[in-house]
């Protein structure tokens, strides 16, 4: 039977072409794989090759004709003693067979606006008997009891096993699990990024440990590109059920490289979920639903507050969900919204200003993916006043985003613009004087309080 | 036309029945690359679609050494790998389309597609980025402690990228069951490989890691098969990775719209004519006596028969529905 030849589409923007050159001739005999003809397409000139095999019967189109649009039957291919008058008429443009789209997508291109249900229910039931412990003994305790739990979960990283963890977080893991599942890597971050992800894929639960979360930079394509999309490139067949923890942001004078808040980066991407605890009630918490959740978690510590002892439930099991803030400190006058160590400068600010009768309620967001905007909505809709605190960089920052969100479902109950308090727009000086400057302070936060209180 | 004679040592050991599956599985990655690119023409495929043409021997004699279990992953360039390890053809083909019925629900693309039942673990899109997660992959099974292998496909490009080395040097530390095959089409789109490295085998850089390897014929599959049981004893056996770079080469474009001006046509024609890995599989067939002309035709049928069906399910099957653009984002709250 007779074919048409199509003017083929040679680049994902073609929509039409010059065809430069035949480099066959009516009568030729052409297998699959033979050079037709030459193709001009936006971008380059392209050999057309045939896929059929047969004998040209008729070219259709002149060498030279210009604006020929894809899909147009540019030649006709006959088998032996066939005549080309035989082609088939030609075909309709095809078409997808695509369900008729509606106009609209069914959800909104931005995130859906929030079922306005706030939830502050207790973390632990009433009554529940507390112990004291540093965050770093919550963090490593979390990770024990989820080892002993599940053998898929592993930790690998640099210095977690014999070293006990470059911060001690890991201390004992090893002696305990055996180098099966505390395995010591090479400096090698995008490798055993990529490794864990993999395993990851594979159905195990690793824990990746970066030394500091600046070294993360280098393994920043798993996270993103592997960690994160693989469940939604994969339409649900596999994902990465995986933690990336360690330390993040400003530790004490070390400088640009070793200094940076990452929160609003990893913030940013649909896949991930993304957890900056401040408590070590939270750190232990949330470290336990992390390494259970089916889903890429990078979980943001803080050097600082490794060594800081807070009040954390004496249970066998406990875990904190995600999208839940907690509003750690009652007010009505201005709302303060931080998370991780900005919690140390929103919860000091709102000491002092309480000192001068203004009544702050603090909230700890605890998870930046996802965001309880609820919470922080239903606060701003009593205080009609907000202010974020964060130690990351200004520009694209968790308060930006969160101006905007509550700007956008909150406008009507705003009685001043929302301030974002934020580390400088400097990379992290090493100066003990320009490190203090660069760093966000509650005397800061106190600034802005009494602007949007216009006091 | 001239052909080299097919290597002796090679063939004495090989059944009809072997030979015939060879032929039978390169030609369906033939045809259905085929297909896919006038459906590219065609506009029914859309953004970057890389073809395998060319390169059929290298998966199909990798394949020819797999066990049930054995996992899978490689690059962009996937569609053969996915049909040599026996996923459905309708699915890939509707995946390109950006159909429902792909493997991916039509979300994922040429790039992106895997199969959690046939142990294909995609499709990536960065390159070698698929390196260490095959490491990782068969970091798992090692945890496990079952006697699987994973091959981890990528290109003499890949080579370049550091975090190969990496993954070398991991997985030596580590014994993993892990076989590196370099398909070395000697092209990174294109940059020859003369053009990237003053390395003259890629194999050999294993060597500082303590990484055996070797380099391979890979347009003859039984010289890819040989050296693929060799590869995976060595892995089954838990002595850890081995790396396999195979000679091969691509006879389309680096993508769809690669013009391709950086290789002379004489170069491709060379190879198609006296190096073609199903030519040479189809000349075994009939100077053997194992099958004639007439098999041979009826088999062609049989291929074209699963393309086209392929392809007429693909402009079939529907777009995925709206809601889809929201699925898949999250899997389901805790592990059990
Ligand atoms: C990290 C990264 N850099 C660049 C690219 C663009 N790119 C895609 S394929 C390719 C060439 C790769 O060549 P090779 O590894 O030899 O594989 P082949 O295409 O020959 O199969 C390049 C540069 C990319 N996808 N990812
Ligand atoms: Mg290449």
């Amino acid at each position: 039977m007779a074919t048409e030849i199509l003017m083929p589409a040679l680049s994902p923007t073609m929509e039409e072409g010059t065809l430069a050159k035949w480099l066959v001739k009516e009568g030729d005999t052409v297998k699959s794989g033979d050079i037709l003809a030459e193709i001009e397409t936006d971008k380059a000139t392209m050999e057309f090759e045939a896929v059929d095999e047969g004998i040209v019967g008729k070219l259709l189109i002149a060498e030279g004709t210009q604006g020929v649009k894809v899909n147009t039957p540019i030649a006709v291919l006959v088998e032996e003693g066939e005549s080309a008058d035989a082609a088939p008429a030609a075909k309709a443009e095809p078409t997808p067979a695509a369900a008729e789209a509606p106009a609209a997508a069914p959800a909104q291109a931005a995130a859906p606006a929030p079922a306005p249900v706030v939830d502050q229910s207790p973390d632990w039931p009433e009554g529940t008997p507390m112990k004291t412990m540093t965050v770093r003994e919550a963090l490593r305790e979390a990770m024990e009891e989820e080892m002993t739990r599940d053998d898929t979960v592993f930790l690998m990283g640099e210095e977690v096993g014999e070293y006990q963890g470059a911060y001690k977080i890991s201390q004992g893991l090893l002696d305990k699990f055996g180098p099966r599942r505390v395995v010591d890597t090479p400096i090698s971050e995008i490798g055993f990024a990529g490794i864990g992800t993999g395993a990851a894929m594979a159905g195990l639960r690793p824990i990746v440990e970066f030394m500091t979360f600046n070294f993360a930079m280098q393994a920043m394509d798993h996270i993103i590109n592997s960690a994160a999309k693989t469940l939604y490139m994969s339409g649900g067949q596999m994902g990465a059920p995986m933690v990336f923890r360690g330390p993040n942001g400003a530790a004490a004078r070390v400088a640009a490289q070793h200094s940076q808040d990452y929160a609003a980066w990893f913030a940013q991407i649909p896949g991930l979920k993304v957890v900056m605890p401040y408590s070590a009630a939270d750190a232990k918490g949330l470290l336990k639903q992390a390494i259970r959740d089916n889903n890429p978690v990078v979980f943001l510590e803080n050097e600082i507050l490794y060594g800081r002892s807070f009040e954390v439930p004496d249970l066998e099991d406990f875990t904190i969900p995600f999208g839940k803030a907690k509003v750690v400190r009652q007010g009505r006058d201005v709302t303060l919204v931080s998370f991780g160590i900005g919690m140390t400068h929103a919860l000091e600010a709102a000491e002092k200003l309480a000192g001068e009768g203004i009544e702050a309620e603090v909230i700890d967001l605890r998870t930046l993916r996802p965001i309880d905007y609820a919470t922080v909505i239903a606060s701003v809709q009593k205080t009609n006043r907000c202010v974020t605190v964060e130690e990351g960089f200004p520009v694209c920052s968790i308060g930006n985003h969160l101006s905007a969100y509550i700007m956008e479902n909150a406008f009507d109950y705003l009685d001043a613009p929302v301030i974002n308090c934020t580390g400088k727009d400097v990379p992290m000086p090493y100066a003990a004087n320009l490190e203090k400057h660069a760093l966000i302070t509650s005397d800061e936060v106190v600034a802005a309080v009494k602007k949007v209180t216009y006091r | 036309m001239v052909r080299k004679p097919a290597a002796k040592e090679s063939t004495s050991n090989v059944s009809r029945d072997e030979l015939l599956k060879y032929y039978r599985d390169m030609l369906l990655i033939r045809r259905f690359e085929e297909k896919a690119g006038q459906l590219y023409g065609m506009g029914l495929i859309g953004g970057f679609c890389h073809l395998y043409i060319g390169q059929e021997a290298v998966v199909v004699g990798l394949e020819a050494a797999a066990k049930e279990g054995d996992k899978r992953i490689t690059s962009y360039r996937d569609h053969g790998h996915m049909l040599a390890c026996g996923m459905e053809a309708r699915g890939v083909m509707a995946e390109l389309t950006g159909r429902s019925g792909g493997y991916s629900k039509g979300k994922g693309g040429s790039m992106h597609m895997f199969s959690r039942e046939k142990h294909f673990y995609g499709g990536h899109g960065i390159v070698a980025a698929q390196v260490p997660l095959g490491a990782g992959l068969a970091f798992a099974d090692k945890y496990r402690g079952n006697d699987n292998v994973t091959f981890a496909y990528f290109g003499d490009g890949a080579a370049n990228q550091g975090q190969v080395y990496e993954t070398y040097n991991m997985a030596e530390l580590w014994n993993l069951p892990v076989v590196f095959v370099i398909e070395n089409n000697q092209y990174a789109m294109g940059t020859s490989m003369k053009r990237s490295t003053k390395s003259t085998t890629l194999f050999g850089r294993g060597e500082a890691f303590g990484i055996k390897g070797e380099q391979v014929d890979g347009m003859d599959v039984l010289a890819v098969k040989a050296a693929a049981e060799k590869a995976v004893a060595q892995c089954r056996a838990g002595n850890g990775p081995y790396i396999l770079e195979v000679m091969t080469y691509r006879y389309r474009g680096h993508s769809m719209s690669d013009p391709a001006k950086y290789r002379t046509r004489e170069e491709v024609q060379k190879m198609r004519d006296e190096r073609d890995a199903i030519e040479h599989v189809r000349d075994l067939l009939l100077t053997g006596k194992h099958a004639s002309e007439d098999d041979l035709k009826a088999i062609d049928k049989e291929i074209k028969d699963i393309v086209n069906d392929s392809a007429e399910f693909a402009k079939e099957s529907p777009e995925p529905a709206l809601e889809e653009l929201w699925t898949d984002i999250y899997a389901e709250e805790k592990s059990a």
